[in-house]
Order: structure tokens, then C-alpha cells, then sequence
């Protein structure tokens, strides 16, 4: 037995210090495996294969050719697969029927998966499942998204569908400057680097899954639920992910490669192609969103109503709660926020970075630079001017606004006092330039987590909780926040990620994962730090503590928790060519406490980043003849390259939460909000032309910002 | 993908001879487009025979001062040889704008050449195609076409040519060479692309086949003097929505010669002989460069959703012209 | 025509990281999965299969290549250098070294296939290889400077959705600027310079 404190004296400050990611070494010499990495004896190679109808039902499939074919194992499909239970309520609501594969014979669209192919190596999968006959009864579908639509229904998704107060149609008559327009954002997807990828195998009456997800806990919870296992005999593990972003969580590839693999009794590894992500993974609802804004002269607002129309699947609901961004932005007398949905024959969309606000954000803060235009008022004075003293729905106190801080900040940085407010009027040679701003913010919560932390006998300690380091920085974060804790230096503690076996956590998710882990992580690391200052020793197999944080969190006074942001923006518009290009961006961000400066300030750029992409490339079209996606690849989905990026800057200003043990609110998601608009309102300030429908392309740029390219006549 | 089986040629009579007639064979060079397309399935070949190894791997001066460009040279040795950025300076500038330095690092002149279209349609085979499956309907005509052909499409097909390299290559009158079992021959640029009318699958004049050897350029003084300007959606790394090659020659104010050709615009790269002939012995102006576009684009047959190529390209004549004759002034 | 079962594999040896990996392959398979699927060689990624995205980013023969579009049968007889070649033992190769300092990524996915083309990116500018933003190409000319544009266009074959690029360029830059430093302890050397530059 040896006896270990934490340390002769406190050591602290680990947060709050740049610190290179723990596992960085890995990944950049290669040695980082991701899910379809490990390697597994006897592994078999599972394809899917997707319908190419948008609607109707399987008739039949033509397996026997297949089969016979080198090295196919099985073809799994609605006749023959696994039944699965898909009544429950998991910890993100019921779930989506596009996971539960192969259970009945409709085609809700185009790219649902009606079967899979196992064979000895991928390529034998593959080329079994393109000659795999399917046979359909196709029926007439609907794949239409617009504004306008007769059967369009209100959706409540994780906030209310409707909120109103005041008489907006009065108030609107009775302002002395009103904005009314409507703003559309397209299909867009998620397009992580790794494709999702699930190796499922049995081992000694335990279901193991190696996948790439962005909760394991979450992933093996969903996965029990639907094959009805005990909840215990699943264990899902998830080291490294390359990337998720809202996308990955359960899909088609872990239940079908968990069938196979119990149809065959061995591994079996189910990768998507990077085309089949674009109907499987999810992917954010494009919206049609109608602003009205009533002011009086001084840009007062009297009035806001913010409309959204969303689209989601026939089988199931989900809510891009676009109207969701004026509940917390801005007041007004008369208040109205009302998401609608359309049900169409298309994939379900699912969380995007920023579900909601991203869209959202692009609507309302482009319809308040055109209202301080109207008003020939400066935009962050006029936001200043309507800074809410209360939650303009819930009525609750905000636990901190510190959005002009973030402007006052931005503005001095970016030189914004200098700015002419009048349009199209800067030139470099053939460029115009323009400057934008907009405002961000998102929700700062926390949500139960347990951890376990133990001091090893040889004076090191060990964290266990099952988080997901999706690129957020997660693993070297909780280092860092475990060291404070145990007040040792990081080098003293080793942290253990991506396992469903070290027990519920919340997932990297909704901007809460590093916040909701590290309160555990702290509660158990100070519960350990004042046992080891008794000096009782440490036995070999070391002291642990776990911490569950649910009534912690229950505690938790109601109030309007979020971060705040200032979004610059500096474009260079070509009229001749309509090519735009962002010459330089600059957020600055009221997030909570930073934890690691190095690895906070690059997902706040890669959050403005998504911003550019968004306001200048990102476009999913789907084919109305077909009902599927043209072009579904990412030479067809463009997201920004290299070249598309400036020397960009985000910085942030300090103010802890007062309410987190270690005053973090969560950053993954706001560097999006507010980007594209910044960005379109210096579009319009480079030429004058408001762009409210996005993606800002050469083509609308040519075409003055009409929604239709093109002038022409349809070809005889 | 299907199974296939694999040769590998080393020199261009046993490439050809390996090929043979089999229509189920196909050259492979980088291997950027082909096998691409075949895992998409839009190309099921039966053989490959490796051409990547033959010895065409070279750039050479002719004797009347042009160049030729064996097949198998990458596209990152073509752009990045001397001789070419001295004589052929939009060459240069049309290779480096395509694709990737990966791609380029891989892909070769004759490949290039070859490409396939890059329309959503053609590479999705769960969709109708009349270039993939001639008879099946073109559905970019009432679906998605915004960055589809204006100039010389048909009712059967309004794809266009991806290629960046062709857009110059049409500009110099480049020759295309090939080989066949029964001897070599040769293809003027302007003759080697078929027009599209109704058989879009058919896109070249080489006889069946026929293994491409090398790409001659003809002396063309001019050359020095030019540019290639690309827009596309992303700032690099995708095709083009319109692009133009140039070449001017300016004395005294007044255009003595010049070449013109556009990319992304037709299924073939578009020599526009209509604006050359306006421009030659006019005064080197904006007026003049404007009205030699809409000379040449009139012809233009604009789908609902692409009719700002048409402006497009007319504001990429008159820069490009205007920049090549102020360059002249100097 | 009938096609016998074994014309379509065949023996092959790849010389990977200066070692031979003798190996059967079907034809169809990539050097990517052969790497991957078959040689346990996983640092090379996988993010869209079709020359797309730049994350299989290997060297042949010293030149970046996707190893995608490349049939392993194809690559026999090249040197094919991966990620796991690029460290001298310990010692992080100056581009990895600079990822890591800069934190030129976020998930990583990208990252291997980042790093390859970065060090090609580096070789091919010191070659004089002009690129689509050099504004003059005339050898005349000289080789452009390796600004934060230029790193910017030569990058752009690798996307990376994290949005890691700004960092990502600082790690090229300052790579390349060792690169020159110890090109001029031998010889004398432009200066690389990785000035901003307007769009």
C-alpha cells in the first residue's frame, strides 16, 4: 500500500491554458484508429443496398443470383431479418423508424435501405449489392419543399410551435418603419470526414459494437432498446470519431451490422459510402422563413413575428426549430414565433451544428440589417437598443447577456466605427467590397452524467466516463478540468473515453458534452481529492469515486442560460462573375469559461468556417422527378476548401457561468450562428442587393438576388 | 463494381493490340474519371489495360516551333513544364485550375481528354441518362441544369465538357494523335469531339479502339499572350460554371489575331470562332469585345435555370480581352 | 467473352514506406483498401472514395496521389509513402510536428491526408511548380513566393469539415519556413514568405 495525495501543495490553472490535444500525436502520425479500423479475425464485410424509388413497397427481391455470387455470406432484408422493437422512448424521444431496418416492405423514399449484402471482403459486397434486384411497386410521390404550402401543419420539436403575445398585426400598422421578407436556407449535410462505420460482433453472450458515434452510452441504450437486450450485455465503444456534427448517432449501418453479426456469429462491418450518408446519416431541413419586423423610428421594435417552414419524412417527425432564435434575441410588443412542418417522401432531417439557430439566425439577423437600414441606424446599435431585459417569452432573467460586449469588442477590433453605412461604394479593381455584422447566441445546459475517477497506486489517476471526443478537443478538456480537480499537474492524469461500459453520460451534443462531463468528472475528482487528504493510503487496485450529477443539475434555478456573439464579416464581391469571397471574419464570442484556448479557439473558427460554407457553397438539390439528391457527393455538395477560408480570427470575452462548477457554457455550436448573415449583410453592403436566399451563388449574384437562375425557355 | 481482369502495356502496338476489339476493354491512365465511374457503375469494364507505363511520357519542341505532348504526361508535368508556360501560358493556367494537385499529380493528357461529363444524372445510373443509356430521356432538361450547356446541346443531352486543359487546347488548335491495329492517325481539335445532336454517347471521333498517343500544339505566337479564367462555386478544387481561354495580339490599337475559347458551356470545349472573326482587325476595345461575345452567344439556347451563362461569359470576354490588351499597352 | 476467375486477381508486391507487403488482390481493389483492408496500414483515410476529398492523400513516387482512384494492382513497382512513413522513428516529421503545435485539426479524419499533401505542397513549390493563384506562370517569372494564398489554393485538394484550415496553413507555413531555413544551411535559398495577400 503506498499513500498518495494529490500533492504537497494545490496545483491549478490547468484550465484556462493552451494545451496540445492529448491524443494529437496519434492522429497525426496515423496511429489514431477510428470505427472501421480495428482489426477483427474473421471479419465480414456488410454493403447496403438503398431503394431508387422515392415511394411504394418492395415487391420482391431477386437473392438467389446473389447469393451465388463469390464470397456473399447473406442478403438481409425485410423477409428474412431480425425483428425489432422500436416502442420505446430513448433519451432523444422516439425513435427514428429509418435505423430500424428491414422490419416491412414500404419505401418511404428515395435511398431507404431495403436490404444487405455480407460477403468475405468489400469488394465482393459491394458488387453483390449493385446486382441485387429489387423489385418495386412505385408510387407517385412528393418530394416539393416550398413556401406556401396548403398542408403545412404546426410541429412542437424541443420547443413550443407557436408563441404569441400582443396584437403583431396592429403593432406592424402602427410602426413607423416595417421589414417583411422571407428567407430561404437549402438542404444541407453534415459531411463528417469519416463516414459512419459499425463493426458488431458477439463475444461471450455480450453484443460489442466498435462504431463512430457521438454518445456510446446513447448508441448501446438504443441499441438494447431495439433488439431487446438487457441493457448490460451491449457495449458500443467509440475512440476516436472523425467528426459528427449532429449526425451520429443510431443509423442503419450499427442495427444492420449488429443482424448480420448475429445471423452469421461473427463480426460483421457495415461502412457507409459517402453517397449513402447523404440519405441515411440526416441532414438539416431546409427552411422558408417569413420575418416581419415593425419598428418605430428610433428602431424600436413593436413588432416581430418569425415564421419558419421545415420539412420532415413520413415516418417520422423532426423540428429544424428555425422561429426558435427570436424566443431568446428579441423583444418586442407584439411577439410571434411559429414553426410549421411539411411531411414529404424524403430522408428524415435530423441536429445540424446549431439546429435551429444556424437557419434561424441567417433570417432574423438579415432582417435586422435591413430594418437598421430602413431606420438608418447603425446595426449593433440597433441591437443594443433592443437588448431584452428578460427571456421575451419565458419572461425568466437571463444568468448573463454579454452580447454587446461582444460587439463593443468586435467592433474596435474589426474597425467598425469607420464603416460607411452606404452600400456599394468600396472597390478593388474588379472586387466590391462590403462589411456585415450579426449577433449569435446559443443555449448554455448541462445534462446528467456520471463519472469514475481513481488514484492509482503509483500517484497517477485514471477518469472514466463515457464521452466522445468528435474533434471538440473533449479528451485534453477533461484532462485539463480532472487536473484542476485532483489539483495535480495533467501530465498526472490519463482520461478514458468513447466506452459505453463506464456508464450513462450525456452525449457531444447540443453544445453540452464538454460542460455536462466535466461537472461530473469535477464532482468525483473533488470527492477524490478530499478522501486522499485524509492519508489513508491508496490500495493496488486504487480508490475510485463516481459521481452522478442528476440532481445537481435538477437543482439548477430556471432562468435564460446562453452564450452570446459578435459576428465581422468583410466580403469581396466580382458583379461581373458573381464569384463572393470572404476576405476577413472575426467573432467574438461571451462563452463561459475556456478550458483550453488552443483547441476552443479552432471550434470557434470551425464554427464560423460552417458559417462561410453556408453562406456561399452548401446546397443539397433534390431531383423532383426522381425524389433523390443531384449530385449526392461531395464534388456535387460543395463545402468551402481551403481556398475559401481567410486568415479568419476568434477570440472570446471572459465571463465564467456562475451556476457550472468550473463556469463553462459550451462552444461547439454558436461559431456557426449569426456567420451567414454577417456574411450576406456584407454582401449587400459591397453591392447593394440583399441576398435572403442562400447560398449566396454567381448565379444569384448575376441575377441580383432573384431566387430563380436564369432567364431562358424551357428547351422544345 | 465487377470483377475485371488487368495487363499492363509497355510499349503503344501492344497496348493497342491487347485492347483489341473487345468493347468491353478499357485504357486506363491515371485512373481519376474511370475508376471513379466504375464505382459508381456507370462503367462496368470487362479489361484494363495499363497505358500509365508507356513511353509517351514526353514534351517535346517541334520543328516549326510548336510542342507535342505525349498522352501519358500528367497534367502536374504539363503545366509545370518550361516550355509551356513560356509559349502556352493559359495551358498552364487551364491545367492548374482543374481539380486537385492529387489529381493532377495522377491524371494524364489523354485521360483528360476522355473525361466524361460531370452532370449528376450521367453519374447517378439509378437516374435516366441518354449519354449512359441512350433512349432513356435527359432529365436535367426539366430538372436541375443550372450549370448545364447553353451552346450546342440538343433535346437529347445538355451536358458539358469538364475539362479545363480542353478549353485551351481548343484556343491553340491542338491536334489529337492516336493509334489503332491498323496504323496512326490524327484528329484537329475542332474535328475530335462529336456534336451532341441525338447521340449524346457518342462523344469522340477516335475509331473504335483507338489509343490516344499524344496532343501536338502548332507553333502559335499569339500564345504568349494569353490567359485562362475560371468561375466555379468554391474558390478551388471545383468544376467550372464558365470559363474562358484567351490569346490577343494588339498592334496600333487594333486587333491583329486572336483565339477565344469557352469552358462549361457545351459538351465540348468551345472554340468561339463566331467573336474571333468579329474581333480580328477590329480596335481593341470594350465595345468591340462585348459585341464579339454577344456575337458568339447568340447562338446561346438557355434552359429556365441557366441563362446567366450567357451573361457570364460575356463579362469573362470582355475582362479577359480588356486585361490581355492593357497588358499589350505596357 | 468468358474471363477466368484468376485473371482478375493477381500477386502483386507494394513497396510501402521502403518495405515490400507481397500481397494477392482482386483487381478492383483500391490501393486505399488494400492499405487499409488489407495491410492494417490504417493511418490512410477513407472520406469519400471517389478522389473527392483528398483524405486517402498518399505519395507515389514522392508525388501526392489519392489512393482512391489508384488500383493497388496499378501501384505495383512505385514507392507508395504513407503516414506511417513520415516520422524519422520518434521524431514527428516538421509538417506533423506543426499540425500538433498549431492544432491544424480537429477530428482528425482528415488530418494523415492533410499532412501528406502538405509535404508534397512543400517539395512542389521548392520544384518552382506555379498554381492556379500564381499570377504570373512564365518560368521568366520565377517561382511565386509561398504565400498564405498560395498554401491556401495547393491545399485545397483536402477538405477537412471541421474547419480546421486557418490553423492548418499556419502549420504549412511555418513547416515550409524550416524547410527553407535548412536548405540554407547548405545553399542559398529564397526566403519564403507567407504574407496576406488580397483575394
Amino acid at each position: 500500500m503506498t499513500t498518495a495525495t494529490t500533492g504537497t501543495k494545490a496545483v491549478k490553472g490547468a484550465v484556462g491554458t493552451a494545451h496540445t490535444r492529448l491524443e494529437g500525436r496519434d492522429k497525426v502520425t496515423g496511429a489514431a484508429r477510428y470505427a472501421a479500423e480495428i482489426p477483427f479475425a474473421e471479419l465480414a464485410h456488410g454493403w447496403l443496398v438503398l431503394s431508387t424509388v422515392a415511394r411504394g413497397r418492395v415487391r420482391s427481391l431477386d437473392t438467389a443470383p446473389v447469393l451465388g455470387m463469390p464470397g456473399v455470406l447473406s442478403v438481409l432484408h425485410h423477409e428474412n431479418a431480425p425483428r425489432l422493437d422500436t416502442d420505446y422512448v430513448g433519451m432523444l424521444g422516439a425513435p427514428d423508424p429509418t435505423a430500424a431496418v428491414f422490419q416491412h416492405d414500404r419505401v418511404p423514399h428515395l435511398g431507404w435501405p431495403v436490404a444487405l449484402v455480407v460477403a468475405e471482403t468489400s469488394e465482393q459486397a459491394r458488387e453483390a449489392a449493385e446486382a441485387l434486384l429489387v423489385h418495386y411497386e412505385e408510387e407517385p410521390h412528393d418530394v416539393a419543399f416550398s413556401a406556401g404550402r396548403p398542408d403545412a401543419y404546426e410541429a412542437a420539436g424541443f420547443g413550443p410551435a407557436v408563441t404569441e403575445k400582443g396584437d403583431l398585426e396592429a403593432e406592424l400598422a402602427a410602426s413607423a418603419v416595417v421589414v417583411d421578407e422571407e428567407y430561404t436556407t437549402p438542404e444541407e449535410h453534415h459531411n463528417s470526414m469519416e463516414p459512419h462505420a459499425a463493426t458488431a460482433l458477439w463475444d461471450g453472450g455480450r453484443l460489442e459494437v466498435v462504431d463512430s458515434n457521438q454518445g456510446t452510452t446513447w448508441v448501446a441504450s438504443e441499441l438494447a432498446n431495439m433488439f431487446s437486450l438487457d441493457p448490460g450485455s451491449v457495449r458500443v465503444r467509440s475512440e476516436h470519431v472523425g467528426g459528427g456534427f449532429g449526425s451520429k448517432g443510431l443509423r442503419a449501418h450499427q442495427v444492420a451490422a449488429v443482424m448480420a453479426a448475429t445471423v452469421l456469429q461473427r463480426p460483421v462491418r457495415v461502412v457507409m459510402t459517402r453517397r449513402q450518408t447523404f440519405s441515411l446519416a440526416g441532414y438539416r431541413s431546409p427552411t422558408a422563413q417569413r420575418i416581419r419586423l415593425g419598428a418605430d423610428a428610433g428602431g424600436r421594435l413593436r413588432a416581430l413575428d418569425h415564421d419558419s417552414l421545415n420539412l420532415t419524412s413520413t415516418v417520422h417527425e423532426f423540428v429544424e426549430g428555425s422561429a426558435g432564435v427570436a424566443r431568446t434575441m428579441y423583444d418586442a410588443d407584439a411577439h410571434r414565433t411559429a414553426t410549421r412542418l411539411v411531411r414529404l417522401d424524403v430522408p428524415t432531417p435530423t441536429f445540424m451544428r446549431a439546429p435551429g439557430e444556424a437557419p434561424g439566425s441567417f433570417a432574423l439577423e438579415s432582417a435586422l440589417d435591413e430594418l437598421a437600414e430602413k431606420c438608418g441606424i447603425d446595426p449593433i446599435e440597433l441591437r443594443a437598443r433592443n437588448k431584452p431585459e428578460r427571456g421575451p417569452v419565458s419572461g425568466l432573467p437571463f444568468s448573463s447577456h454579454h452580447l454587446l460586449d461582444c460587439f463593443r469588442e468586435g467592433a474596435r477590433r474589426f474597425g467598425w466605427a469607420d464603416r460607411d453605412p452606404r452600400p456599394g461604394l468600396r472597390r478593388d479593381g474588379r472586387w466590391l467590397l462590403g462589411t456585415g455584422t450579426a449577433a449569435a447566441h446559443f443555449g448554455a445546459g448541462a445534462a446528467p452524467s456520471t463519472a469514475a475517477v481513481t488514484a492509482e497506486a503509483d500517484g497517477t489517476f485514471t477518469v472514466r466516463i463515457s464521452a466522445a471526443d468528435i474533434g471538440t478537443g473533449a479528451r485534453t478538456a477533461l484532462t485539463l478540468v480532472a487536473a484542476d480537480a485532483l489539483e495535480v499537474t495533467p501530465d498526472r492524469v490519463r482520461v478514458r473515453i468513447g466506452d459505453s461500459d463506464f456508464g450513462p453520460a450525456f452525449i457531444a451534443g447540443g453544445s453540452m458534452g464538454t460542460r455536462s462531463w466535466a461537472w461530473a468528472v469535477t464532482a468525483a475528482a473533488t470527492e477524490l481529492r478530499e478522501r486522499l487528504a485524509l492519508n489513508t493510503g491508496i490500495p493496488p487496485e486504487g480508490i475510485t469515486i463516481r459521481s452522478d450529477t442528476t440532481a445537481a443539475i435538477g437543482a439548477l434555478a430556471q432562468k435564460e442560460r446562453h452564450s452570446f456573439g459578435a459576428q465581422f464579416a468583410e466580403v469581396a464581391v466580382d458583379p461581373t462573375t458573381g464569384e463572393v469571397r470572404v476576405r476577413r471574419m472575426l467573432g467574438i464570442f461571451a462563452a463561459g469559461r475556456i478550458v483550453n484556448p488552443l483547441t476552443a479557439r479552432s471550434q470557434f473558427l470551425g464554427g464560423m468556417i460552417w458559417g462561410i460554407s453556408m453562406a456561399l457553397h452548401e446546397e443539397a438539390v433534390r431531383d423532383r422527378a426522381s425524389g433523390g439528391l443531384y449530385g449526392a457527393d461531395l464534388a456535387g455538395y460543395h463545402v468551402a476548401a481551403h481556398a475559401d477560408i481567410p486568415a479568419i480570427e476568434a477570440d472570446w470575452v471572459g465571463e465564467p457561468d456562475p451556476d457550472d462548477p468550473v463556469g463553462i457554457k459550451g462552444i461547439g455550436e454558436i461559431g456557426i450562428v449569426g456567420a451567414a448573415a454577417a456574411i450576406a449583410n456584407a454582401v449587400w453592403h459591397a453591392t447593394g442587393v440583399r441576398h435572403r436566399n442562400l447560398p449566396i451563388r454567381p448565379d444569384r449574384v448575376l441575377l441580383g438576388g432573384t431566387a430563380e437562375a436564369g432567364t431562358g425557355a424551357p428547351r422544345a | 463494381m465487377r470483377e475485371f481482369g488487368y495487363q499492363r502495356a509497355h510499349d503503344v502496338s501492344g497496348a493497342v493490340a491487347l485492347l483489341g476489339a473487345d468493347p468491353d476493354a478499357r485504357f486506363l491512365g491515371g485512373g481519376t474519371n474511370l475508376v471513379d465511374l466504375m464505382k459508381t457503375g456507370v462503367e462496368r469494364p470487362a479489361r484494363l489495360v495499363d497505358v500509365r507505363e508507356l513511353p509517351l511520357g514526353r514534351i517535346e519542341s517541334t520543328d516549326d516551333g510548336g510542342l507535342r505532348i505525349g498522352a501519358t504526361v500528367t497534367n502536374s508535368d504539363l503545366a509545370a513544364h518550361p516550355e509551356v508556360r513560356r509559349r502556352y501560358p493559359a495551358l498552364t493556367q487551364a491545367v492548374l485550375a482543374g481539380a486537385s494537385g492529387q489529381l493532377r499529380n495522377m491524371a494524364t493528357v489523354g485521360g483528360n481528354l476522355l473525361q466524361r461529363t460531370r452532370c449528376g444524372y450521367f453519374a447517378d445510373v439509378t437516374k435516366p441518362c441518354n449519354k449512359r443509356v441512350p433512349g432513356s430521356g435527359c432529365p436535367a432538361i426539366e430538372g436541375e441544369h443550372h450549370n448545364h450547356a447553353i451552346l450546342g446541346a440538343s433535346g437529347h443531352c445538355v451536358a458539358t465538357h469538364p475539362s479545363d486543359m480542353g478549353v485551351a487546347l481548343a484556343a491553340f488548335d491542338a491536334v489529337v494523335s492516336y493509334e489503332t491495329a491498323d496504323g496512326s492517325g490524327e484528329l484537329p481539335f475542332a474535328e475530335f469531339y462529336l456534336p451532341v445532336g441525338d447521340t449524346p454517347h457518342l462523344e469522340t471521333a477516335l475509331p473504335p479502339g483507338a489509343l490516344i498517343t499524344g496532343v501536338t500544339l502548332p507553333p502559335a505566337p499569339v500564345a504568349a499572350r494569353s490567359r485562362y479564367r475560371k468561375v466555379r462555386e468554391r474558390a478551388s478544387y471545383a468544376f467550372a460554371i464558365g470559363s474562358i481561354a484567351a490569346a490577343l495580339d494588339v498592334r496600333d490599337g487594333v486587333v491583329r489575331e486572336v483565339r477565344l475559347a469557352f469552358g462549361a458551356v457545351a459538351s465540348r470545349p468551345w472554340r468561339a470562332r463566331t467573336a474571333e472573326l468579329a474581333l480580328t482587325g477590329a480596335p481593341a476595345d470594350a465595345e468591340t469585345f462585348a459585341a464579339a461575345a454577344d456575337a458568339e452567344l447568340a447562338a446561346a439556347e438557355p434552359l429556365p435555370h441557366n441563362g446567366y451563362k450567357v451573361t457570364l461569359m460575356r463579362n469573362l470576354v470582355v475582362a479577359e480581352l480588356t486585361r490581355l490588351a492593357e497588358e499589350a499597352a505596357r | 467473352m468468358a474471363t477466368a476467375p484468376s485473371s482478375t486477381y493477381s500477386a502483386i508486391t507494394l513497396n510501402i514506406n521502403g518495405e515490400k507487403y507481397p500481397l494477392s488482390v482482386d483487381h478492383r481493389t483500391t490501393l486505399l483498401d488494400a492499405l487499409r483492408e488489407r495491410l492494417d496500414l490504417t493511418g490512410t483515410k477513407k472520406g469519400c472514395d471517389q478522389g473527392q476529398c483528398g483524405a486517402c492523400t498518399v505519395l507515389l513516387d514522392g508525388r501526392r496521389a489519392v489512393a482512391c482512384l489508384q488500383l493497388a494492382v496499378a501501384a505495383e513497382g512505385r514507392e507508395i509513402t504513407t503516414i506511417e512513413g513520415m516520422a524519422e522513428g520518434e521524431q514527428l516529421h516538421p509538417v506533423q510536428q506543426a499540425f500538433l503545435d498549431l492544432d491544424g485539426y480537429q477530428c482528425g479524419y482528415c488530418t494523415p491526408g492533410q499532412i501528406c499533401s502538405a509535404v508534397a505542397v512543400i517539395e512542389e513549390h521548392a520544384a518552382g511548380w506555379p498554381s492556379a493563384v500564381t499570377d504570373d506562370v512564365r518560368p521568366e517569372a520565377g517561382p511565386p513566393p509561398l504565400t498564405a494564398d498560395e498554401i491556401r489554393e495547393r491545399m485545397s485538394g483536402n477538405l477537412c469539415r471541421c474547419g480546421a484550415y486557418v490553423s492548418i496553413v499556419q502549420a504549412v507555413a511555418r513547416a515550409a519556413a524550416t524547410r527553407t531555413e535548412s536548405a540554407q544551411d547548405t545553399e542559398s535559398t529564397e526566403t519564403t514568405e507567407t504574407t496576406e495577400t488580397a483575394a
